[in-house]
C-alpha cells in the first residue's frame, strides 16, 4: 500500500483566540440588592428571615441576597397554591388558562435580553447560548402548551383528563429559566397549581419569572416560586398535601425523592442523570460529526443531563477524528460568559468546579490519558478547560459516572453490535447519538439502544413539541410534546 | 374406558421459568386448599432464588421477544387464546375446586380467553394510538414511539385464579416486555396450568415465568431486583404498596399500582393498560433542505 501523504500544516489558534472582546451589555439586567418569596401573587418575607448570596460564577462577585425558605415558607405556599387550585383554576375555563400562559410567553419574548444577561451573569453559561437557546426555547414551551390547555381531550382518546391538584417542581442549576418552562408551562396548561424551587446558585431568573406572572395578572396562588436549597426541597417533597413531584437533577437525590414519597400517594415524574454514548461510524460526515461531537459534550459547559459524554469512535477512524476534536477544541474560546465570543463559560459553582475535578484526578489514576485546551483562563471565577480522555476503559469511572463537566471519554469499538452492548452498559439510558451516512444502519441503531432521547447526525436538539426523558436510572416521565401532559393528569 | 376403581392421576403443580417446569429449588410446598379448608394440592413455594433465576430467563428472553414484529406477537398471543378455548373444562374445573360456582368458573374461563384476543389485537395497533410525529421547529424530522420496559415483575391480582393474572400478564407481554408473574397465593391452581396453555402456544420459553408461593415472603425482592425495569401490584395494602416503591427507588424503577381494580369487567382492559408498561423514545434527524436557497445577500 503506498504510503499515504500526510497533512503537516500546523493549525494555529491564536489567530482563533484573540478576537477583540465583544461584552454585552449587563445595563439591560436590573437585579435587586433582595429577592423575597414569591407567594399567594405578593412577593414576602421568609419565616425564616435568612437569605443567602447568589454570585457570578465568572468572577466570584456578588449579585444579589435571595431568601432562604424554611417548612412554614412552603406551607404558606402550598396552602397558597391548595386555594388556588380549589377556589380559581380549577373553575376557571381551559380557553382562559391557555390565554394567561400565552401573556406570559409573549412576555418572555418582550424581556428576552434582560433575562438572557441575567442568565448567564447568575449560572455562567455564554450569552450566546442563553440569548439564542435559553430563553427563547423557554417562551416558546409557554406558547405550545397554552394551546394545548383547551384541546386536551383530543391527546388521550376515550378518556377526560382531570387534573392532579398542586404540584410540587424543583429545578436543577443548568437551565435555570427554560428548566422552570418546561415544568410550569404543562402544568398550569392541565390545570394544576404549583409550587415551584430554583436550585440555590441559579434563582434570579426564576425570580424574574415570578415577576413576570404578576405582571401576567395569573391569579394569586396559581404559580408559587419559593428559593431555597436542599432543605426547601425536602420540605415539598414531604409536604402531605401536594399531588405531584416533578424533579429535575442528580439520580442520587432522586432515588432519595421516589424513596421519601413511596408512603404517598404522590405522583411523580424523575428527569435524572445520564451518561449519554455518542457513537461515529467510518462512513459518517466526520468533520460534521466532530462538530456534534463538540456540541454534544461542551454545550453549557457540559452541565447537561444528557450531554454526550462518551464517545464512542470506530477504530478505522480514530485516528483522524482524534486529530479533528483536538484541534477543534483548541479552537474553543473559554471565558467572560458574557461575550457574545465565548464558546465555553463560567462552571456553575466552586462546589461543582471541585467534582469535575475530582473527576479529572480520578481519570488520570485509572490510567486514561487525558488532553486540555492550551487556552488561558480567566484568573478568577470558576473555569475549567475543555478535556478529552483517551485510551479509557469501560469499567473507568469516567466512563461509568455522570461528571457534569466539559469531561469527554473516548472509547473506540469496531462492529454494531459491540458499540450497542457498550452503549448500553451503563445504569443510565437518557440519550444517546449515532453518526452514520447509512440511514438502515441509523435505524439498527437507534431501536438498539435503551435511551429515551436519540439523535442521529445531530445532538443536542430541543424543542417544546418534542418528549424528552429517560429509560432505567435516568428516571421516568416525560416533558415536552404530548406525553408531557400525560405526567400532570389523572386520566 | 372409565371405571369407579380406576386410580385418579393427580398432577403435580411446578413452577415455569425459562420454558419449564422445574419444582422450586428450595424444595419447599405449601397447601392449597378449597373454600372449605380442605386440601386440594400441594404447590411449589417459590423462593427468592427461583425468583433470581426467572428474572434471567425473563432477561434473556427480552431480546428476542421485543424484537419480534408486532404482528407476530399478536399471532402468538392469538394462539395462547385458542390453547386456553381448547382446555377450557381443565379451567373451570379448577375454578370450581377452589370455590367458584360453575356459571362464575365458565364466566372467567371466556372471559380471559376473550382479552387474550382482544389483546391480540392491540399489538400491531397500540402504537398508531401513542406514538407521534413531533413538529419541531428546526429542520429535523422528529418522531416519538413507544418501547417496552423491559422486564416486569408482577404480582398478579390475589382475589381471583385466572382473570386477574391474564389480565397483567397479557398487556405486559402484548407491548414486548417479559415477566415474572407471582400466582394467587390463596388460588394457584390456574397459574400452574395456564404456564402449560402457554408453553403450547409458540411464546418463547422465559418471556413469561410463573411463581406460586407467598407474597410477603417474595414481594421485596420483586420490587428490589436490580436487573427488573418496572414492577406492578394491584393489592389495596398500603404497607405493601410503601415496601414496594421504596424499594424501587434502588434502580429507579417504574411502580406500576393498580389500585381497586375489577378485573372481571370491561374496564379492566384497555390500550392504556399496554402504555402503563411502554416507555417513550424520541428521535432526532436532520432533514436538508436542497434547492430551499431563498437567502439573499
Amino acid at each position: 500500500m503506498a504510503a499515504k501523504k500526510v497533512n503537516t500544516i500546523k493549525l494555529k489558534f491564536e489567530s482563533a483566540r484573540n478576537l477583540a472582546p465583544a461584552p454585552e451589555s449587563k445595563s439591560v439586567a436590573k437585579i435587586e440588592e433582595r429577592y423575597e418569596l414569591f407567594i399567594n401573587g405578593k412577593f414576602e418575607k421568609p419565616s425564616s428571615k435568612k437569605y443567602f448570596d447568589t454570585i457570578n460564577p465568572a468572577n466570584e462577585e456578588k449579585l444579589s441576597s435571595v431568601a432562604d425558605a424554611n417548612a412554614t415558607d412552603v406551607n404558606k405556599a402550598v396552602v397558597a397554591a391548595r386555594n388556588a387550585y380549589e377556589k380559581v383554576w380549577k373553575k376557571t375555563s381551559p380557553k382562559e388558562r391557555a390565554k394567561y400562559i400565552y401573556r406570559i410567553a409573549r412576555m418572555i419574548q418582550e424581556r428576552a435580553r434582560e433575562l438572557a444577561v441575567i442568565e448567564t451573569l447568575d449560572g455562567g453559561k455564554p450569552i450566546r447560548e442563553s440569548r439564542d437557546f435559553d430563553v427563547p426555547t423557554a417562551a416558546n414551551h409557554f406558547f405550545y402548551y397554552a394551546g394545548w390547555a383547551d384541546k386536551l381531550e383530543y391527546a388521550f382518546p376515550n378518556r377526560s383528563p382531570q387534573p392532579l391538584g398542586v404540584a410540587g417542581q424543583i429545578i436543577p442549576w443548568n437551565f435555570p429559566l427554560l428548566m422552570a418552562a418546561w415544568k410550569i408551562a404543562p402544568a398550569l396548561a392541565t390545570g394544576n397549581t404549583i409550587v415551584l424551587k430554583p436550585a440555590e446558585t441559579t434563582s434570579l431568573t426564576a425570580l424574574k419569572l415570578a415577576e413576570i406572572i404578576q405582571e401576567a395578572d395569573l391569579p394569586p396562588g396559581v404559580v408559587n416560586i419559593i428559593t431555597g436549597a436542599g432543605s426547601t426541597g425536602a420540605a415539598i417533597v414531604n409536604h402531605p398535601d401536594i399531588n405531584k413531584i416533578a424533579f429535575t437533577g442528580s439520580t442520587d437525590v432522586g432515588k432519595i425523592i421516589q424513596k421519601a414519597i413511596a408512603g404517598s400517594n404522590k405522583k411523580a415524574t424523575l428527569e435524572l442523570g445520564g451518561k449519554a454514548a455518542n457513537i461515529i461510524f467510518d462512513d459518517a460526515p466526520l468533520d460534521q460529526a466532530v462538530e456534534g461531537v463538540i456540541n454534544g459534550i461542551f454545550f453549557n459547559q457540559g452541565h447537561v443531563c444528557c450531554a454526550g459524554s462518551r464517545l464512542f469512535v470506530q477504530e478505522s477512524v480514530y485516528k483522524v477524528v482524534l486529530q479533528k476534536l483536538k484541534d477543534r477544541i483548541e479552537s474553543l474560546i473559554v471565558g467572560d460568559p458574557l461575550d457574545k465570543n465565548t464558546d465555553i463559560g463560567a462552571i456553575n459553582s466552586k462546589q461543582q468546579l471541585e467534582v469535575i475535578n475530582k473527576y479529572l484526578k480520578i481519570g488520570q489514576q485509572e490510567g486514561a490519558e487525558m488532553f486540555q485546551s492550551s487556552c488561558a483562563i480567566p484568573k478568577k471565577g470558576f473555569y475549567c478547560r475543555p478535556t478529552i480522555f483517551t485510551n479509557v476503559a469501560q469499567s473507568n469511572r469516567i466512563a461509568q459516572e455522570e461528571i457534569f463537566g466539559p469531561v469527554l471519554a473516548i472509547q473506540t469499538f469496531r462492529t454494531e453490535d459491540e458499540v450497542i452492548e457498550k452503549a448500553n452498559n451503563t445504569p443510565f439510558g437518557l440519550s444517546a447519538g449515532v453518526w452514520t451516512d447509512k440511514g438502515s444502519k441509523i435505524f439498527n441503531m437507534t431501536s438498539k439502544i435503551r435511551a429515551g432521547v436519540i439523535w442521529a447526525n445531530t445532538y443536542n436538539k430541543f424543542d417544546p413539541t418534542s418528549p424528552f426523558g429517560g429509560y432505567k436510572e435516568s428516571g421516568y416521565g416525560r416533558e415536552g410534546g404530548l406525553h408531557g401532559l400525560g405526567a400532570y393528569l389523572k386520566l | 374406558m372409565a371405571t369407579k376403581n380406576r386410580i385418579e392421576v393427580l398432577k403435580t403443580y411446578k413452577i415455569y421459568i425459562g420454558g419449564q417446569f422445574p419444582r422450586t429449588e428450595s424444595g419447599r410446598t405449601y397447601i392449597a386448599t378449597n373454600a372449605k379448608g380442605e386440601m386440594i394440592a400441594n404447590v411449589c413455594l417459590s423462593s427468592r432464588k427461583d425468583f433470581r433465576d426467572a428474572v434471567g430467563s425473563a432477561r434473556g428472553a427480552f431480546g428476542g421477544w421485543s424484537g419480534r414484529s408486532a404482528f407476530n406477537r399478536g399471532q402468538i398471543l392469538y394462539r395462547i387464546a385458542e390453547m386456553l378455548e381448547g382446555r377450557k373444562a381443565q379451567f373451570i374445573e379448577e375454578l370450581m375446586k377452589q370455590g367458584s360456582s360453575k356459571g362464575n368458573a365458565e364466566a372467567e374461563v371466556n372471559l380471559s380467553i376473550d382479552r387474550l384476543i382482544y389483546y391480540s389485537g392491540w399489538c400491531d395497533k397500540y402504537q398508531q394510538i401513542f406514538s407521534a410525529v413531533n413538529p419541531v421547529a428546526s429542520s429535523h424530522f422528529n418522531f416519538s414511539v413507544l418501547e417496552p420496559m423491559g422486564v416486569v415483575a408482577a404480582i398478579a391480582p390475589q382475589g381471583t385464579s385466572l382473570i386477574g393474572l391474564v389480565s397483567i400478564m397479557t398487556p405486559i407481554i402484548a407491548g414486548g416486555n417479559t415477566c415474572v408473574m407471582l400466582a394467587s397465593e390463596s388460588k394457584p391452581l390456574c397459574a400452574v396450568t395456564f404456564a402449560e396453555v402457554l408453553n403450547s402456544s409458540d411464546l418463547p420459553g422465559g418471556v413469561v415465568n410463573i411463581l406460586t408461593g407467598k407474597v410477603s415472603e417474595l414481594l421485596p425482592f420483586f420490587a428490589d431486583h436490580m436487573d427488573v425495569n418496572a414492577t406492578c401490584y394491584c393489592e389495596n395494602d398500603a404497607a405493601s404498596v410503601k415496601i414496594i416503591k421504596e424499594k424501587a427507588a434502588l434502580n429507579v424503577k417504574r411502580v406500576i399500582y393498580y389500585e381497586n381494580k375489577k378485573w372481571n369487567t370491561k374496564e379492566t382492559q384497555s390500550p392504556y393498560f399496554i402504555n402503563d408498561f411502554q416507555e417513550v423514545k424520541t428521535t432526532w434527524h436532520p432533514i436538508e433542505n436542497i434547492g430551499g436557497g431563498k437567502a439573499g445577500y
